[in-house]
């Protein structure tokens, strides 16, 4: 069983039809919820090109997100960032045999139609691209494809879930092979998750009305997450990632998962550290096979940090005030 | 005698399938209990395993890493009972083929003699619920939820097909082991799980 906390069964992606005179169902959120859920405890990476996805795929990754540039090139290039091109997907689709995402911009209904119509198995209405509506996020109960979306707090995260998204991954920042702000995030989550928890349990009806006030979403969801103490879509970590024990650190805060960006494929070592990271993923709790992992990789070999205070573009900050 | 149950936890939604496993052995008034295993040593252990959805080629190769593949393929060959689900049911077969990708080699236990094929609905868009039976087994309606799922075109002369979808073949059992190509465990319906349970009571007892 999975939650189906404030699905809508009436959207409009919902499609009932005939398949061969039976009938059948595409689109639900058992169905949309239970793609992220295929997921759980693995690793979702950030490739441009098919050599790169095979590489993920031999590691053990359990999806690729294709992109155009890696998270920390886009921050070098500037300007405009958009989807990727449906040519490079389609090649990346017809190579591989786990799930192929591909992100578009906040707000850009057309560029996730385009990615739902190229048949990506989940689309990623991300920060790493240049938003197109700083106000409005898709409304993703409209589209057949399951959409993930990045959150910075609890607040952020139903937001997300009520326009629709059928998994969250808690925002870091991008690009920068700097984990702090992944493990600020789901810290804050974890934190604000144990609150409404302790008020629904203490029966203080008051107070959560008075907490989705303030998270800006509909009494219903914050109580039905209340009650189940958790989100109720997966939740994975994001942003910064960059070696075997980053991913084991957030796995430990109760992460379902992680998507590396830049982490791997920035880094001279690819190969090993793709290998690396998957494992360190699936074996958190074993330190052994952690420092197994750690050790295939060559710090000297990571890709340059950056200070997250120094930054002159913070993704982290797109679409979150929405 | 206390009946200790497994659910592989190397990656996919291990913990749905606690949750189905513990809600059947309740509702059968059994004595057992249900844990999430990994390492060889835990696996060793158990009378019954569930193998969870995810996806193949990750738990195939990350449970090749730590040994517990062959662990697994010990057990289930000496008569240990499973329940394979979409992920679990492409490990327990002997080949696999990619709908598009064609041929591929992924770590497997090698242990159904089934022709199957991976992403064989297509991709996740095409992923749906539809009401299915398995008879043979006393399931007359259940709901099925297909995720990217495969789907089996022949099986060998010793396995039992459970349920077909139009043409494909979508759950299949020899002996002490079970494979579905859909997600019980998405649903509340236990009644898969408790069959399961069931199962290796009887096996076991």
């Amino acid at each position: 069983m999975l939650p189906l906390s404030g699905e809508r069964i009436n959207a409009k992606g919902i499609i009932s039809e005939k398949l061969d005179s039976i009938d059948t169902l595409r689109g639900s959120s058992t169905l949309k919820r239970g793609f992220a859920h295929m997921q759980k405890n693995g690793v979702v990476m950030d490739v441009t090109n098919v050599e790169q996805a095979l590489i993920a795929q031999e590691a053990g990754a359990v999806s690729v997100m294709v992109l155009d540039k890696l998270p920390s090139e886009v921050r070098k290039a500037g300007g405009v960032a958009r989807t990727a091109s449906i040519k490079i997907i389609e090649e990346i689709m017809d190579s591989v045999t786990i799930p192929v995402m591909a992100k578009c911009r906040i707000g850009h209904v057309h560029e996730a139609l385009v990615l739902q119509e190229t048949d990506v198995d989940m689309i990623d209405e991300s920060e790493v691209l240049t938003p197109a509506d700083e106000l409005r996020h898709i409304w993703k109960w409209d589209l057949t494809t399951p959409v993930v979306n990045g959150a910075r707090s609890l607040a952020e995260a139903l937001r997300r879930v009520e326009e629709g998204a059928s998994m969250i991954r808690t925002k870091g920042e991008p690009g920068t092979g700097n984990v702090a702000e992944a493990i600020t995030h789901i810290k804050k989550v974890n934190d604000e998750l144990r609150t409404i928890k302790s008020i629904y349990d203490s029966g203080d009806n008051q107070d959560l009305v008075r907490i989705a006030r303030e998270f800006k979403v509909s009494y219903d969801i914050v109580e039905q997450t209340a009650k189940l103490g958790r989100l109720p879509v997966v939740n994975f970590a994001a942003g910064g990632i960059a070696t075997p024990a980053d991913a084991a650190y957030l796995m430990s805060l109760g992460c379902d998962g992680i998507f590396v960006g830049s982490g791997i494929f920035s880094a001279d070592d690819a190969q090993e550290r793709a290998n690396a990271i998957v494992l360190a993923t699936t074996f958190w709790n074993e330190s052994d096979k952690v420092k197994e992992a750690q050790k295939m990789i060559d710090e000297r070999q990571s890709i340059h940090g950056l200070d997250v205070k120094t930054l002159e573009l913070r993704m982290q900050d797109r679409g979150g005030s929405a | 005698m206390s009946l200790n149950f497994g659910v592989l936890s190397i990656q996919g939604d291990v913990l749905e399938n606690i949750f189905s496993v513990k809600a059947a052995i309740d509702a059968l008034d059994i004595d057992g209990t249900v844990v999430g295993v990994r390492t060889p040593d835990e696996i060793s252990k158990v009378d019954g395993l569930v193998i969870p959805g995810g996806e193949s080629t990750t738990i195939g190769q990350l449970s090749m890493v730590n040994g517990s593949l062959t662990v697994l393929k010990d057990k289930i060959e000496q008569g240990m009972p499973v329940l394979g689900i979409c992920a679990g049911m492409i490990m327990l077969s002997k080949t696999v083929q990619d709908k598009v990708v064609g041929k591929i080699n992924q770590p497997l236990l090698d242990i159904l003699d089934i022709k199957l094929e991976r992403n064989s609905f297509g991709r996740q868009r095409e992923s749906f619920e539809s009401d299915i039976s398995l008879n043979s087994i006393g399931i007359p309606s259940f709901n099925g939820v297909f995720i990217r799922a495969p789907s089996i075109s022949d099986v060998g002369s010793d396995v039992e097909i459970l349920s077909k979808f139009n043409e494909k073949i979508i759950a299949v059992k020899k002996n002490n082991i079970i494979g579905v190509a859909f997600h019980p465990e998405l649903t509340s319906d236990i009644s898969l799980h408790k069959y399961f349970v069931n199962l290796t009571n009887t096996l076991k007892n």
